[in-house]
């Protein structure tokens, strides 16, 4: 075995880019609630973005690594620490056998995403090493990490060399493209849904100028936004349909819901707006008790902006390509 | 091959909906399937998941890296197009599923709440629930469950007004003239009047839901016996 869990922390599960093609079936997507560190955990590694990474949240697992491997962290700055040394995130970094990681302090987000190169020995369940928890299905057995779970690497390092290769990766200068540099502005951007305009003129401009709460019990599945109540002018019953990854729905009491990873694939409640694909990893490293304030963006400059940042991550995959080589001949 | 009416609206950045009704009717149920099939059918680039509902059809996608394609636009055009050329109507492929039920007693805890509102005897209520002519509308909520329609205006129940914060897996419940079937433990609001000894979801199966939708449901009425002994048999595979 090469990771053993020595704490578990407190939500740590292995997500992919999602369970895909089976909502049909009622089997939700599940997947990493910050898609943008997982990929970019994933390059700095040299894997492709569909590997399964951990995501960690809030309060961070204590992991020892029993063979060397190379690792990124990406997302929340949970003061992580090797063997009591501070560990930089965004960088693909060298561990030894017997190496400790740790995580502290919460510096800022809320959930951080460690990849390890060639990933980790997981079965795929309907075609994803994501875990969906409420069916207990995916990732590693269906849960989240427990203390003494041992979890094999598929593509561990070997002893020899090791220390050329940790100074050949570190001498790598990475840069971040700016599409894909984590975002801190305040606010995340929406496109309006066709129902926008069946809410009163005074909940439409509540949502676009007074931030919203998230309150405490949101999770993997939704958000939910406390403030100003959202209500329709005539409300009227929805015919259930499918849903979305940042879909704004609102149930009669007017306290808006975010549809986040682990949402149902299908939902009855009107929807108000919808979050830019580009802007769900804001609101994904957002926790309890923090505020979020949206602006309306059309449809069409929210395509371009996705557009925008996938091509980055394609940029940025051929820019890492000295990591791929030094990983692949050692 | 019919050509139906629809409109096209987008759900988000990466999802788009076909309209082709408002209200819930068999006919519409059945074109909403055969849409869903032709387009899933048609394999088309970065389209990951085909959802039919009642009225519409997700359509999820993903665009291409270098590219940016499909976007809305695009994949609007595309899909009118199949669309337009015709679709199968769906009745065809349908398979016939029967479903025991052991109504009423432990399995059953509103049965008799629901005869009482609906001015029936508990007999009867299961006679018109064990009516033919049910379908399969959905799947969703959770893995495999299913949204089964349209009972008799007479099984126009709101839900309870407080929902059960578990719901054994196997029960049978009605609201708004739909049935569902609670695949694993769940909470759920709906009034339960029995509960099938099949298995739902499984991972061990090949497919792994027992309902597709599309599929013609017929409830069967078995004993508590019955339902014990069929808990305990490979039951699992319908014919």
């Amino acid at each position: 075995m090469s990771l053993m869990i020595l704490k578990p922390g407190m939500l740590s599960t292995f997500q992919d880019l999602g369970r895909f093609g089976q909502q049909h079936l009622g089997v939700s997507v599940a997947g990493a609630m910050d898609l943008r560190a997982h990929q970019l955990a994933n390059l700095l590694v040299g894997n492709d973005a569909g590997l399964a990474t951990l995501e960690i949240t809030l309060t961070g697992p204590t992991i020892r690594f029993t063979k060397p491997c190379c690792l990124a962290l990406c997302g929340a700055d949970l003061s992580a620490t090797l063997n009591g040394q501070p560990l930089a995130l965004n960088r693909p970094l060298i561990v030894r056998a017997q190496d400790e990681l740790s995580f502290g302090v919460r510096q800022h987000g809320t959930r951080v995403y460690l990849a390890v190169h060639g990933g980790f020995a997981l079965t795929p369940v309907l075609g994803s090493t994501s875990t969906y928890l409420r069916s207990a299905m995916g990732g590693w057995q269906g849960r989240a990490l427990r203390r003494d779970d041992e979890i094999a690497l598929l593509h561990p390092l070997k002893n020899k060399g090791l220390e050329e290769l940790a100074m050949d990766l570190w001498a790598l200068k990475i840069y971040l493209p700016a599409p894909i540099a984590e975002s801190h502005h305040a606010f995340v951007r929406l496109v309006k849904s066709q129902q926008w305009g069946e809410f009163t003129p005074e909940s439409c401009a509540a949502l676009l100028t007074v931030p919203y709460r998230i309150s405490p019990d949101s999770e993997r599945m939704g958000y939910r936004l406390e403030g100003a109540p959202l209500l329709m002018t005539a409300p009227r019953q929805m015919i259930s349909e499918g849903t979305t990854f940042g879909t704004i729905q609102v149930p009669a009491g007017g306290q808006p819901i975010v549809l986040m990873a682990d949402r149902q694939t299908t939902g009855g409640y009107p929807k108000m707006a919808y979050v830019a694909s580009v802007d769900l990893p804001i609101l994904a490293q957002m926790g309890p008790g923090d505020r979020v304030s949206f602006k309306a963006i059309s449809l069409e400059q929210a395509q371009a902006l996705d557009a925008t940042r996938a091509k980055a991550f394609a940029t940025l995959a051929q820019a890492l390509q000295p990591v791929r080589t030094l990983l692949l001949n050692h | 091959m019919i050509a139906p009416n629809f409109s096209v609206r987008h759900q988000g950045d990466h999802c788009l909906s076909l309209d082709f009704g408002d209200s819930i009717l068999v006919e519409t149920g059945l074109i909403c399937l055969a849409a869903a099939e032709k387009i899933r059918q048609a394999q088309l680039a970065g389209v990951t998941d085909v959802v039919p509902s009642y009225t519409s059809v997700a359509v999820h996608y993903q665009p291409h890296a270098q590219t940016g394609l499909p976007n809305f636009h695009t994949l609007s055009v595309d899909l009118a197009k199949f669309i337009q050329s015709g679709l199968t109507p769906a009745a065809r492929t349908a398979r016939n599923i029967e479903i025991p039920v052991c109504y009423g007693g432990r399995h059953g805890p509103d049965l008799s709440d629901v005869a009482k509102i609906t001015g029936l005897t508990e007999q009867q209520v299961i006679q018109m629930h064990c009516a033919p002519g049910s379908m399969v509308f959905m799947l969703g909520f959770a893995p495999g469950h299913p949204y089964i329609g349209i009972h008799e205006p007479l099984f126009a129940l709101p839900r309870r007004e407080v929902p059960r914060t578990v719901v054994p897996a196997g029960s049978v419940a009605i609201a708004n003239r739909q049935s569902t079937i609670y695949p694993t433990r769940l909470p759920g609001g709906w009034h339960i009047l029995g509960a099938t000894p099949l298995k739902l979801f499984d991972l061990a199966r090949p497919q792994p839901t027992l309902l597709l939708p599309g599929d013609q449901i017929r409830f069967i009425p078995i004993t508590p016996e019955e339902f014990d002994h069929l808990a305990t048999v490979d039951n699992q595979v319908p014919k």
